[in-house]
């Protein structure tokens, strides 16, 4: 994958697939520490230790279990080559949080692209889970909830799918807003 | 501004109009976002698919996304579903395809037949 925003996409799918109701990703794009953080947490099913090992490792992993596969040991694989590395907590019947942190200057990390085509389409492909998405940088912050879309819809009286442009541009534009302040 | 209650209330009527649209949906569309899906470039499907119907003001349809379908080296993979149950799989879809997915599949009615696969 070329992009960080393509794995973010892919674990926050082992989320709904978890038949989580609740999923925020959160990003601290921190360069006065020279720190990217990407956390995703649901309320899903959960895993126990033990699988928690298991789907760490790309060999060892079955399918029968749908959140056991190669994107999460993939995606700290690009963390250790960037001098951070990925976490995971979990328990059962509560949920997982899944901890991934990048050196901001390091020359393996990809890029993060195409953020707001990550978020929305999963804001729009899972509408029975609710999602918040909150960028930090140095220069500020912002969150993007997925009520936005049904608020939007209702607002507008269009259908679910004519919200996407607006929610992308939205999105692209907080975030340019907070990276692009000169420091 | 809105409280978080409002915006509640409002989802909960969104989820219900699109619950009775799903009802007499035409069509229901799945993109297979796992791991391999998105590798091969499952977001973009899914995006052009969304943009098409916004474009074309397509209604009475659903898009959603699932998890690996099993066939990873026919991703990326597009699931098109009709009134009568009956589900269309196409495989390696382009953004490029998934659009005339839209356009003569869900809107003029017609399979693309040359990029079915064929699961079984």
């Amino acid at each position: 994958m070329r992009e960080l925003s393509l794995n973010i996409l892919d674990i926050v799918m082992n989320s709904v697939e978890a038949e989580a109701t609740r999923i925020i990703i959160a990003l601290d794009e921190l360069k006065s520490v020279n720190l990217l953080s990407v956390r995703i947490k649901d309320n899903g099913r959960g895993m126990s230790d033990e699988l928690v090992q298991r789907v760490l490792d790309p060999f060892v992993t079955t399918r029968t279990t749908r959140s056991v596969g190669m994107g999460l040991s993939m995606f700290r694989q690009i963390a250790r080559q960037c001098g951070g590395d990925l976490q995971i907590f979990s328990a059962p019947g509560i949920g997982t949080l899944v901890r991934t942190t990048f050196r901001l200057n390091n020359l393996n990390l990809p890029p993060i692209g195409k953020m707001s085509d990550s978020i929305v389409n999963l804001f729009i492909g899972s509408i029975d889970v609710h999602f918040y998405y909150a960028h930090k940088t140095d220069h500020g912050q912002f969150g993007f909830d997925s009520y936005w879309l049904f608020a939007r819809m209702a607002e507008k009286e269009c259908q679910l799918v004519d919200t996407v442009p607006h929610a992308k541009e939205y999105l692209n534009r907080q975030l340019q807003t907070i990276k692009s302040r000169a420091t | 501004m809105k409280t978080l209650a409002d915006l509640r209330a409002i989802k909960e009527k969104a989820k219900q109009e699109m619950a009775a649209r799903e009802q007499s949906a035409t069509y229901r569309i799945s993109v297979a976002m796992g791991t391999c899906g998105i590798a091969a470039g499952a977001r973009n499907v899914m995006s052009a698919i969304l943009d098409e119907m916004s474009k074309r003001g397509v209604q009475d349809t659903s898009v959603s996304q699932t998890g690996c379908l099993g066939y990873c080296d026919q991703e990326p993979m597009v699931q098109v579903t009709g009134a009568d149950k009956n589900t269309i799989t196409y495989g390696k879809v382009t953004p490029e395809i998934a659009r005339s997915i839209i356009a003569d599949h869900v809107q003029g009615g017609k399979v693309l037949t040359e990029n079915v696969f064929n699961m079984s």
